[in-house]
């Protein structure tokens, strides 16, 4: 009895220690799951978190911008793709804005909130950003690194999604999907 | 009663206020840098190099001239980056049973091991002494005596 409780025991233990272990590796793994939606030709929902505004008291989120085509896109300061990408989203922002049809909203991670707002005036970015203190929204977005942007419709669904720095030339494509 | 004065002065100099500086120590960055993580590369601050570190480097030295404690800067650090920035468990909640599994866990198969190691090593050697081993027969017998004898000489 004695001897099978310790077994037991023995089996539990090792098999929490595995189960920790594939868990740590899982939980590191890149989430592609919005990829392979896109490739399937479905449009995910795209997740919303009430979020604060970056240099504001107030807070946002998404789902506030329903009925608009958002460019969400993840950045931080000391990233230089981030600042190299900067003026097309911001040129984005303006003629989303002129038109009424959409807007780009930034979203700062893993950045202090001072030098945050030396990078959005350094850069005369004019789109607003929220901040993702706990990375939370990144998460939900299997978004782990910066640059990241999601391009989200009008009716809330992710439509195109550009991993690392963009280009005009993709970020016109994934707007025009989105306005479809 | 000179005597009586040296008293008097050793109990003065015990009971003397200690120095400011002596109580509350201004913190470093070396001393925060091991407690806190880079929390874009994931490894602790202290041995990180890369633009998100230096940042965050500069964001704790700032605040160390601005005097505040150690853990006011840890406080400012977890409003501007999060939990996840943190190398150490906060002494609450899931956070320390999160580090403390794998302790208990290691340290159940250990005593696990200690218990049933003798056990086994007993019935093994036990067994290769008495059950298992085959019995000799004569000739084997009388022909390992031999070689003993030759092996005595």
């Amino acid at each position: 009895m004695k001897r099978v409780l310790v077994v037991v025991l023995a089996v539990v233990a090792s098999a929490g220690l595995i189960g920790l272990l594939v868990y740590g590796l899982g939980s590191r793994a890149d989430d592609v799951s919005i990829e392979q939606a896109l490739v399937r030709g479905e449009r995910p929902a795209a997740p919303s978190r009430e979020l604060p505004v970056l240099g504001e008291s107030a807070t946002r989120s998404i789902a506030d911008l329903r009925g608009k085509v958002v460019v969400l896109n993840f950045w931080a300061s000391w990233c230089g793709p981030c600042k190299v990408e900067a003026p097309v989203l911001d040129r984005a922002q303006k003629r989303l804005e002129r038109a009424g049809t959409g807007t780009v909203l930034g979203v700062t991670r893993d950045d202090a909130t001072t030098d945050s707002l030396k990078f959005v005036r350094d850069q005369s970015i004019t789109y607003p950003s929220l901040r993702d203190v706990d990375t939370k929204l990144a998460r939900d977005y299997g978004s782990t690194k910066v640059p990241e942007t999601f391009v989200i419709d009008a009716r809330g669904r992710i439509a195109d999604v550009l991993r690392g720095q963009i280009t005009q030339q993709r970020l016109d494509e994934a707007l025009s999907k989105a306005l479809q | 009663m000179r005597r009586a004065a040296l008293l008097l002065a050793f109990v003065a100099a015990l009971l003397a206020p200690v120095p400011a500086t002596a109580v509350a120590q201004r913190p470093s960055l070396p001393d925060i840098e091991n407690e806190v993580m880079c929390v874009s590369c994931e490894i602790p601050l202290n041995i990180a190099e890369s633009a998100q570190a230096d940042q965050q480097r500069n964001f704790i030295r700032t605040l160390i001239a601005q005097g505040r404690s150690k853990e006011q800067i840890k406080t400012a650090l977890v409003t501007e980056y999060g939990e996840d920035v943190l190398a150490l468990p906060e002494g609450d909640g899931f956070g320390i049973t999160a580090y403390l599994i794998p302790f208990a866990l290691v340290a159940l198969l250990a005593g696990g091991l200690v218990v049933l190691l003798p056990r086994w090593r007993r019935r093994t050697a036990a067994g290769i002494g008495e059950a298992d081993a085959p019995a000799l027969s004569e000739a084997e017998s009388s022909r390992l005596d031999d070689e003993l004898a030759r092996y005595e000489r």
